[in-house]
């Protein structure tokens, strides 16, 4: 790689913008950060001033609360700070979520944060931006990871609770993302039942619904009884699967809404009975699509399965480093 | 295909035994022969398939893929099976239309040369899920989490049958089963009069903390050796290993030399020269495990006889509903019979009482001695493990403190963990040297704890092998130790286990190799 310093600027908590004076997603309080998504790994409290989309600053606020400046972005709209021309384009990941687009002294440099390509009915699509340098996630960059069609997997779903009347399928879905967009996807394959949902995912649920995001008929799980929840769909965050909370349900069949649903092993150690391949982050294929796309000169890889893209980088003869940041992907669940 | 490969995945995500016994049984009942019985053969670890090896899987999969990607998925992954069917190209969306029986029977007629080619061409209509499936039943490495007991279970349930009566016929069938399931359906049961094969074992528990009263039960040694079942039928004679196995090509040397018909039940073992011709460690058995045919140098240096147990069927008269001591009493009678060189007799161990009988047991310090045997002598010969019938008291393991050095991770259900721990003891020159291997013995809890410690203790990366600090000190316990060429060391451990986590103690203070050397059996 080049010794000479870069106007971007790599380091293991997060990406410096030196002419702007600004981090992107740093994972330690700074003076000035761009968020590209409201993901704990992505958004941390304390900064001073922050820009991100609408969407993205609402989910902060309702996580963590409020920045001291806050500037919201809208996708599209084009910033000047210090020289450095910066624009927020849809990442496909979450509500809100944005590429980051910078320009400076004629090169441009996107940050993808975490992104997908396939559609999903709870969020903007994904935009091609093209640039020179192009900073990639990775989460599932091996070529195992093909996530099969999502319609497939709400089939299934659906196909275990036509099977179990009397029980009730439980699915695991992180409380940001996953859950608005299992029950999004039901609602596009006419699954017009109420949906019941675990405390902790009732106020993203309404944020979601705030945003003009449809998600049909939602209720409680608490204080609904135990009889009424027979042959329902219920939504949790992962770490409730197997909690005292699931108690309260009628034999649950425990599902779990994440891209690992891939390889057994990662479904076994959870003790899920109902797999569903459903990621919000680019699988392999969307991955190296998404490469050839934008067709950068150079492609930097934040976080994920960086050796096995670097791999096909090289047998690509496209230019790519690792940048080997550090916090990324602690919470697995969410993927 | 599609029904068989459903139900492989679904049996990989249940696990309640019920659940599974439920999902077998339904495919049973469900299932036209003769793909049924294939699927059951596969299930029970029968089907001798095998037509490809999984490294021409593997390397299947790199001729498809670029190796590197290949490797650093596997990693991942941790099953080659897996890996292969998840990265494998699909240029289209495969039709899934290949029946379980034809693969079957194409794999069982195609040669080895051409096997890989079938294989990638019916590969290439599956969806993962079929590859899978297809992998697994192609490799003969079915592993999907159920014991043959459990399918055998599901098949006496799902057509109403005893699963004992199913066990005793068995091992007289053959895939795919086509009698078998004629019998689940109200057919007459299948009748293996007259050909010589193999019932299902009585097994013992463990004798935890409890004493029992000589007056009721009988002492025996508890060989460590092989279990066998001899049966003659005319003048067919084969021999038969815990599983079922026939292993009578490796031992002519017995084979040929049972002159009496009916089922006996014993204890194969070796002479060794160092034991002046008594039975030898499990080491020098091993020797001789594991081969199609035998040599004329390894039947004369070491010569197989077995220790006989007990007497299930006297030329055709069934045993089995006697209680053990008289058909102890029949066997002895039989002995006379037999060649002595080849056969003998189990001897009763003379013991006054239990706490006797402990001492007697404390003080054998025979190699081919794994603890003592206690059998009901009122018990009838009954499959499989019953409460109160027949223990094995065990000698204690040894043990000694050795020095965490490499970790690998585990397969299947471990592959995100480093389960799997190289350790080793100090040399005379301060050197550390590996000493024995081992993955079990530690709690979940401990497992999270060592997994942490090898990532964060890490010195050197070799593929999945970790290098670590070495710091960590792993009380292992073992059975025996004996001499080995192959280690460095110059030993090796029967069933090494972690037995706890020293973290107390500083690694200089772990167990030198010499220590370890003077428990050689």
């Amino acid at each position: 790689m080049s010794s000479a310093p870069h106007w971007i600027e790599p380091h293991p908590h997060g990406i410096f913008v030196r002419p702007a004076n600004a981090w992107i997603d740093p994972s330690r309080p700074v003076a000035r950060a761009l968020v590209t998504h409201g993901h704990a790994d992505h958004a941390r409290g304390g900064h001073e001033a922050v820009w991100a989309t609408p969407e993205t600053l609402a989910i902060i606020n309702l996580r963590y609360g409020r920045y001291p400046g806050e500037n919201a972005v809208d996708y599209g709209t084009t910033l000047d700070l210090n020289g450095v021309k910066v624009s927020f384009h849809p990442a496909g990941h979450v509500l809100g979520s944005a590429q980051i687009r910078m320009e400076y002294q004629g090169e441009t440099v996107v940050v993808t944060g975490d992104f997908k390509r396939r559609p999903d009915p709870s969020c903007a699509p994904f935009e091609v931006v093209p640039c020179d340098i192009f900073i990639t996630e990775a989460t599932f960059g091996l070529p195992v990871f093909r996530h099969p069609p999502t319609s497939d997997e709400i089939g299934k779903l659906l196909g275990m609770r036509a099977a179990h009347p009397d029980r009730c399928v439980l699915v695991g879905a992180y409380a940001l993302g996953k859950a608005q967009r299992v029950i999004t996807e039901l609602r596009e394959l006419c699954y017009h039942e109420p949906i019941y949902l675990h405390g902790a995912l009732e106020k993203m649920c309404a944020l979601y619904a705030d945003h003009g995001v449809d998600m049909g008929p939602l209720l409680p799980v608490a204080g609904t009884d135990k009889d009424d929840l027979r042959g329902a769909i219920i939504l949790a965050p992962p770490s409730a699967l197997a909690d005292r909370w699931s108690r309260r349900l009628p034999d649950p069949i425990t599902a779990m809404a994440s891209g690992w649903m891939r390889v057994r092993a990662r479904a076994q150690q959870r003790g899920v009975e109902l797999p569903l391949i459903i990621s919000d982050h680019a699988d392999w294929d969307e991955l190296t699509t998404t490469i050839r796309e934008v067709a950068p000169k150079e492609v930097w890889i934040t976080h994920g399965r960086e050796e096995a893209l670097l791999r096909w980088c090289e047998l690509h003869q496209v230019k790519a480093r690792a940048l080997a940041m550090v916090g990324r992907e602690e919470e697995e669940e969410e993927a | 295909m599609r029904a068989f490969a459903s139900l492989v995945t679904q049996l990989g995500y249940t696990r309640s035994r019920n659940a599974k016994v439920a999902l077998i049984a339904d495919y049973l009942r469900a299932t036209p022969d003769p793909d049924r019985g294939w699927a059951l053969a596969a299930l029970t670890g029968e089907a001798d398939f095998a037509a490809v090896k999984s490294a021409a899987v593997r390397s299947m999969a790199m001729e498809r893929v670029d190796p590197e990607l290949f490797r650093l998925s596997r990693d991942f992954v941790g099953d080659t099976a897996e890996t292969v069917a998840l990265i494998w190209p699909e240029m289209a969306p495969p039709a899934n239309d290949l029946r379980l029986a034809d693969a079957v029977d194409a794999f069982a007629g195609v040669s080895r040369a051409r096997a890989p080619a079938l294989l990638g061409e019916y590969m290439d209509r599956l969806d993962s899920d079929g590859r899978y499936a297809l992998i697994k039943l192609a490799t003969g490495a079915m592993r999907v989490g159920i014991s043959a007991r459990l399918a055998k279970t599901a098949f006496a349930q799902g057509f109403g049958l005893d699963v004992d009566a199913v066990e005793e016929v068995w091992h007289a069938l053959s895939p795919p089963y086509a009698s078998l399931f004629a019998w689940g359906e109200g057919g007459p049961r299948p009748d293996p009069e007259g050909t010589p094969y193999f019932r299902p074992f009585m097994l013992a528990h463990p004798l935890e903390d409890g004493t029992v009263d000589l007056a009721d039960y009988a002492a025996e040694w508890k060989w460590d050796g092989i279990r066998i079942q001899i049966v003659r039928v005319g003048n067919d004679t084969r021999l038969f290993s815990r599983g079922g196995d026939d292993i009578s090509a490796a031992f002519p040397d017995i084979a040929a030399h049972m002159p009496v018909e009916g089922v006996f039940d014993g204890e194969l073992l070796v002479r060794g020269a160092v034991q002046m011709g008594e039975a030898a460690s499990f080491n020098a058995l091993q020797q001789r495990l594991g081969r199609k045919t035998v040599s004329a140098k390894m039947l004369a240096e070491a010569p197989a006889f077995v220790r006989l147990y007990d007497l299930l069927i006297d030329g055709t008269e069934d045993l089995r509903l006697m209680p053990w001591s008289v058909r102890r009493e029949r066997l002895e009678q039989r002995m006379a019979a037999l060649p002595a060189d080849r056969f003998d007799l189990s001897q009763i161990i003379a013991a006054q009482d239990f706490d006797e009988l402990g001492r007697i047991r404390d003080g054998a310090r025979d190699a081919a001695i794994e603890g003592v045997m206690l059998k009901r002598r009122d018990s009838l010969y009954v499959p499989g493990r019953r409460v109160g019938l027949w223990y094995k008291w065990k000698r204690d393991p040894l043990s000694a403190d050795c020095v965490m050095m490499y970790a690998q991770r585990g397969s299947g259900k471990r592959s995100s963990f480093y389960s799997d721990y190289t350790f080793g003891c100090w040399t005379e020159d301060g050197e550390l040297v590996p000493v024995g291997k081992a993955y079990s013995g530690f709690s979940d809890t401990e497992l999270k704890w060592l997994d942490k410690f090898v990532r964060q203790n890490t010195l050197n990366r070799f593929g999945p092998v970790r290098e670590v600090e070495k710091s960590l000190v792993l009380e292992v316990a073992f059975d025996s130790i004996h001499e080995s060429k192959r280690h460095k060391s110059g030993i090796a451990m029967r069933f090494p286990r972690i037995s706890r986590l020293r973290r107390d103690k500083p690694a200089a203070e772990a167990d030198t190799v010499q220590t370890l050397k003077a428990f050689i059996t």
